[in-house]
């Protein structure tokens, strides 16, 4: 069941990949074969985001959910993207913005061609989960104008005070109850029922355990997993169009299984080229990575011994493993707590802390903060985030930059040279803390 | 009475005055009083005012502000608004400040609200959350209680509650001022020569920082002595300036565009002094009259969510129209989300109501206005010379 297999050659070298990444990759594959199928089936579609994505609910109304952040994400990964940038930019798109937009705007300019190479489909709907990022909200204008479909706002107050308020969640279930529902049934056809919503909503939270006890399995010694490059494998079902699925439940069941052999075998992760060698950096790593040289940018840590053991990148899409679940007792609550408590809602102070009780949990060497050029959520305050955390933890923290899918700001050198000063810098640290002892 | 010069004058003062003393002054003239700063969007000043504090407006340090510390807490691809900031609060600057509140506009001004509270712990601070749904009953409610939330906390603040009294009264004080603003705005539209786009903007500066009936008196002098003596009038264009709303444009940028040609009769600087576009009603429960003001009497733009796609824009056609405007000038910030994001929404809709434009960017601290001259000099020229008329 878990052993890795050789998948398609990139740059004459075979791909090392879990079979539960295997798995994963087919659960997206069929689900860009049922967005591009919509021609011939009829199905409607709702495009929404990570952060925020209500898939239980989307699913009441037999839609189809399509998430332009994923699409990016692919075309990122498939060394599209940076044509698409530069295409948006030469329709009038500012250098300076969110180059997930860029991406799939340039990407609808050039044909809007999903990753099986087939046309998306229109959207019947926009729901605008705006949750965490505020350019989501200009993001679907933006969409809007171009597909001139129904949008519809869900606004999810920001946690600024480190905590969400009985208002936060009144004002969230109104929108859900009395407008977002509403909507959603006029534009399916499809009649709104609770119980179904219930149904989904414990699917999820089954699934929500067992990806839980993934991300923390990385507490061994060595981490069976890598939790951000490896996270973002991990993440994809769940965040995306089958969280409330028996293919999710199905998935994270299997993965579990998958992890819980390498654990016991004493392995370290699997990476592009086979099992990490030794462990011998343990790292909390905060902020997206890069998408366009992901495998180059993964390389540069398994070949120094690096493993990634937690990620705040892998709680965009929901912070499962602080102790939320989807609740099926509260249906139309838990909808709003779970959009309130995704990583970018929470509040700085409440990003630190999280962030220092990771280093302290998965017993981590340090923190590295990879900042995104064009994503003003995760990076404006992580110079702050940096020195706090540092000072708190008494472990060292470092700071790279790269950009989400666009190539121009992926300085392979620069990286590998932080990268290299930084695992120099805790052997210093080691080597001080053993000649203290 | 006052001349335009010196009411200028004295607005110059304030706007240079990186130390804020007027504010310094008015606290130190009553002991217990305090000062709330906020930044772009806007906030509810009259909840601040009805505290009996001073609402001070922070948009950052200008071009006159050294950035020491504050590059240091951000990377080069953030705007500069955030650093300045954080330089006026490193450097004491507003040392004298006992609450800030950061509105609702955008990612960094929103993680700003949490730096700020990890940088000033002393200080009330406060990520001010308004609506984007434009429901009465579910936007409407919960700015409601949002705003009950921030009246409760500045009663704490002076130690005393804010009664609904002192909120009519407020409210009052600011339809007052709203009302002189946009009086002050339709005669700059009107006569823009008589009312130079510098000279409206350190009035409007000065806002930020006068109380709100020294202000009041402020507009009320520049009307009379701006109505009384005739100025040259040039042969300039008539241009609306957008995307201004947050991070400020160098004042020599704004005389720069004159100075090239295009006479400014609107603009989206400092929203928050005109931002309820109605009389704000003083009976009744006073929160909720806010809310319903703010959710269907407030200015439109990019940090707010259009629900109507026919609509989105259709501020910008108008005020071209009321202002007998002849073209649009686009000027953004660097790394300005909101105003980036969403100038190519607004360039269709212009190009589609058939209406000019160009567009460039800047930043706080630009120097160098040739370029920006040349360009807005160009544009003039062709509207003058080609626009067809």
């Amino acid at each position: 069941m878990t052993t890795p297999v050789s998948t398609a050659k990139t740059s004459g070298k075979e791909v090392e990949k879990d079979a539960s990444m295997q798995k994963q990759k087919a659960m997206m594959a069929a689900h860009y074969d049922r967005l591009t199928a919509v021609p011939e089936t009829g199905a409607k579609v709702c495009n929404t985001f990570v952060p925020g994505n209500l898939n239980e609910l989307i699913k009441c109304f037999d839609l189809l959910n399509n998430l332009p952040e994923i699409n990016a994400i692919q075309n990122g990964l498939r060394r599209l993207s940076g044509n698409f940038v530069l295409e948006a930019e030469k329709i009038g798109h500012s250098e300076d913005v969110c180059t997930y937009v860029k991406s799939d705007i340039g990407m609808m300019a050039k044909g809007n061609i999903a990753p099986n190479g087939k046309k998306f489909p229109a959207p019947d709907v926009l729901l605008l989960s705006y949750t965490g990022c505020f350019t989501f909200m200009k993001w679907f204008e933006l969409l809007r104008e171009q597909y001139k479909c129904e949008t519809i706002m869900l606004h999810t107050p920001y946690m600024g005070d480190g905590k969400f308020t009985p208002n936060m969640i009144e004002y969230m279930v109104k929108q859900i109850r009395d407008e977002v529902i509403p909507k959603l049934e006029r534009i399916s056809g499809v009649k709104f029922d609770i119980d179904r919503l219930r149904e989904y909503l414990k699917k999820s939270a089954v699934a929500e355990d067992d990806l839980v006890y993934v991300l923390e399995t990385a507490k061994s010694r060595p981490s069976p997993i890598d939790a951000y490059f490896g996270g973002i494998y991990y993440i994809g079902p769940i965040f995306g169009a089958f969280r409330g699925t028996d293919d999710a439940i199905e998935y994270y069941r299997f993965l579990r299984a998958e992890i819980d052999e390498r654990r016991a075998a004493g392995k370290g992760p699997v990476t592009p080229d086979g099992d990490m060698g030794t462990e011998k950096y343990r790292l909390v790593v905060e902020g997206p990575p890069n998408y366009t040289h992901f495998r180059q940018f993964w390389k540069m840590f398994y070949d120094e011994g690096a493993v990634v053991v937690a990620s705040s990148y892998t709680k965009v899409g929901g912070v499962y493993d602080l102790g939320f679940r989807h609740n099926p007792d509260k249906p139309l609550e838990t909808l709003a707590e779970y959009c309130l408590g995704v990583y970018t809602n929470r509040s700085l102070p409440m990003r630190i802390d999280m962030l220092t009780q990771y280093l302290t949990d998965y017993d981590a060497d340090g923190l590295l903060i990879n900042s995104i050029k064009s994503c003003n959520s995760f990076s404006a305050g992580q110079l702050l985030m940096m020195r706090e955390i540092e000072k708190r933890s008494g472990k060292p923290a470092a700071f790279i930059e790269s950009d989400l899918v666009d190539p121009r700001y992926f300085s392979a050198a620069n990286i590998k040279n932080r990268l290299e000063s930084y695992f120099q810098m805790i052997e210093q640290r080691r080597a001080a803390n053993r000649a203290a002892a | 009475m006052p001349s335009t010069a010196e009411i200028i004058s004295r607005a110059t003062q304030l706007f240079e005055d990186l130390q804020f003393g007027a504010a310094r002054e008015w606290k130190a003239a009553q002991p217990g009083r305090k000062v709330i700063g906020y930044m772009p969007i806007y906030v509810p000043r009259e909840i601040i005012h009805a505290a009996g504090m001073l609402p001070l407006g922070i948009v950052g340090g200008g071009d006159q502000l050294e950035v020491i510390h504050g590059d240091a807490y951000y990377q080069s691809y953030i705007c500069r608004i955030p650093r300045s900031t954080v330089e006026l609060g490193v450097s004491g600057r507003l040392d004298f400040v006992d609450g800030m509140l950061f509105p609702s506009i955008c990612d960094v001004i929103r993680n700003l609200s949490g730096m700020w509270k990890l940088m000033f712990p002393h200080v009330y601070s406060r990520y001010f959350d308004v609506p984007q749904n434009y429901n009465d009953e579910i936007g409407g409610n919960y700015y409601v209680n949002e705003l009950a939330e921030l009246r409760h906390a500045l009663g704490e603040l002076r130690g005393r509650p804010i009664s609904d009294d002192e909120l009519r009264h407020s409210i009052a004080v600011y339809n007052e001022n709203r009302r002189l603003v946009r009086e002050l705005y339709e005669f700059r539209a009107q006569q823009p020569w008589q009312a130079p786009a510098a000279e409206v903007y350190l009035l409007m500066r000065a806002g930020l920082i006068l109380t709100v009936d020294q202000h009041s008196e402020m507009l009320r002098d520049y009307l009379i002595a701006a109505r009384a003596v005739e100025r040259p009038r040039r042969d300039n264009c008539r241009v609306v300036l957008s995307g201004v709303f947050c991070e400020q444009p160098p004042l020599n940028l704004i005389k720069s565009l004159e100075l090239a040609g295009c006479y400014v009769v609107d603009d989206d600087l400092l929203l928050v002094t005109r931002w309820l576009t109605a009389d704000v009603p003083t009976d009744g429960d006073p929160l909720r009259n806010l809310a319903l003001a703010f959710l269907h009497h407030s200015e439109s733009t990019a940090a707010r969510f259009e629900p109507n796609q026919l609509e989105k824009g259709q501020h910008l056609v108008r005020a071209v129209k009321r202002t007998g405007a002849e073209g649009v000038i686009f000027a953004c910030p660097s790394f300005c989300d909101p105003a980036l994001l969403d100038r190519p929404i607004l360039q269709h809709v212009l190009a589609a109501a058939g209406i000019s434009y160009i567009a460039f960017k800047y930043a706080e601290n630009s120097g160098q206005m040739q370029p920006i001259r040349e360009q807005a000099g160009t544009f003039a020229d062709s509207i003058k010379l080609w626009s067809g008329q």
